[in-house]
């Protein structure tokens, strides 16, 4: 075999999809991946736009576009629905939180309607009257994460080879896998989220375990994917547990119910306690989900860096190494943005929008969170 | 003397001796099938023991595991329209 242009270690959505635009752009690529089910594997398959600060709605807003070329050259089997995002306030104050939500996203040419008690409830009558309104993102949508990382691959051609193996040591411009095997290539990008902390000797990464329960398959009752707006202030929160409502209505009849978050904790037992605050939470704005069967649950880990914001481009001090790493919840959504931005910077091209607040090199710039 | 029971499946009476889970009445007609996939495959109990979630059935109107369900006098046992169809194909 020819020595790769290019290794990618990680074949979740983001090392992919990174694969996959570095094979299109002429790069012979290697993507190496342990065989273990990743956050790409647990997570939901969310398309949102989301606007915590400036540059991630930057990247959101652009990975959206990207998807947009994308999506309708998926096989069905990938599930994609663009079936937006409802924003939903139980507290009438929450109403001026969408309202600024809806001015922040208009300024990145986003479209958002805000909704009434009423308007919510006709546009999606199965949420009852108890809220004060909503914020519908219409541009939003879901996928099945595991399949599209799987056409990606595929899709790439002959110019990707696709490995199993577990990457043990990073020694670049070569990695050497478990089974002895050496790989070498002038670039080598990881995508193998907090894997990456041993390969690299840093801690980098963070776990943040989230728990997630799927429902019996049903008449469909939900067009939308619902989030309370209440979800940033406990996606955020830097200690303990939390739970925020979270629901997608899966195109099989299923309801995908979530969210836990859980920092630094790698068992991967489930928690009953916080899934059932989660559930309770849940049922907080569909009561009628008590009548359900739920006939799975299970944990994931998502990894963030210690901003919480991606690590993206050059890693600061190993010319070779690049990172794709710490997109925490945010991975499906900013996968092709993650792509075109690696591919653009490895080429040494300009890119299509700031790398600056992405690159690894702010770690050593500011007080790290403990 | 074994006490028998009797209970509706789609709609069709059968006898079983009391304490038979409706798993195991599924399995005493000529499609054991509870359910069809996602991908339109006939699935039958499979674990007996709760866990896998293939037996999933309608159950006087309530979505319950066969292997988890003891037959009752009366119970009205129900599959989708597409699977009774599909037993008689």
């Amino acid at each position: 075999m020819n020595a790769p242009d290019a290794i990618v270690v990680g074949a979740g959505i983001v090392g992919s999809a990174c694969a996959w635009r570095l094979a299109h752009r002429g790069l012979r690529v290697t993507l190496v991946d342990n065989g273990r089910p990743g956050a790409t594997a647990a997570g939901m398959g969310h398309l949102v736009c989301m606007d915590d600060n400036p540059a991630e709605l930057a990247l959101t807003t652009w990975s959206l576009a990207l998807w947009r070329d994308i999506l309708p050259r998926l096989p069905d089997d990938c599930a994609w629905r663009d079936c937006g995002t409802l924003w939903l306030a139980q507290r009438p104050d929450e109403m001026e939180q969408a309202l600024r939500k809806r001015q922040r996203l208009a300024d990145f040419q986003v479209r958002s309607e805000p909704l009434s008690a009423a308007a919510l409830t006709a546009r999606e009558p199965a949420l009852g009257n108890g809220l004060a309104g909503g914020l519908w993102v219409p541009g939003d949508g879901i996928l099945y994460a595991p399949k599209v990382a799987r056409w990606f691959i595929e899709q790439a051609g002959e110019r990707l080879t696709h490995i199993t193996g577990e990457v043990v040591t990073l020694e670049e411009p070569r990695v050497l896998l478990r089974d002895g095997r050496r790989l070498q290539a002038p670039v080598i990008l990881l995508a193998c989220a907090d894997g990456a902390n041993a390969l690299l000797e840093e801690q980098w990464l963070r776990i943040k375990k989230g728990q997630l329960a799927i429902t019996d398959r049903y008449p469909p009752r939900l067009n939308h994917q619902l989030v309370e707006l209440g979800y940033g202030a406990s996606a955020h929160a830097a200690t303990g547990k939390s739970v925020a409502f979270n629901l997608q209505p899966r195109p099989t009849g299923q309801l995908l119910i979530g969210s836990s978050r859980e920092y630094d904790n790698r068992d991967p037992r489930l928690d009953p306690d916080l899934l059932a605050a989660m559930l309770r939470r849940a049922c907080d704005f569909l009561p009628w989900l008590g009548e359900l069967n739920l006939i799975r649950c299970w944990s994931g880990f998502r990894s963030a860096s210690p901003d919480g914001q991606p690590l993206l481009g050059p890693h600061p001090h190993r010319p070779g190494v690049w990172l794709a790493l710490g997109h925490e919840g945010l991975g499906v959504t900013t996968a092709p943005g993650t792509a075109w931005l690696l591919a653009d910077l490895i080429a040494g091209n300009a890119t299509d929008i700031d790398a600056a607040p992405w690159l690894a090199s702010r770690l050593n710039q500011q007080e790290v969170n403990p | 003397m074994t006490q028998t029971i009797s209970l509706t499946i789609d709609g069709v009476a059968i006898t079983v001796v009391d304490g038979t889970s409706v798993a195991a009445a599924l399995s005493l007609t000529s499609f054991p099938a509870a359910r069809l996939s996602i991908s339109g495959q006939p699935r039958p109990p499979f674990c007996g023991m709760g866990v896998c979630q293939e037996c999933r059935i309608t159950i006087d109107g309530r979505r319950r595991l066969a292997c988890q369900t003891p037959c009752r006098a009366g119970m009205r046992v129900e599959r989708e329209a597409e699977l009774r169809s599909e037993k008689h194909g």
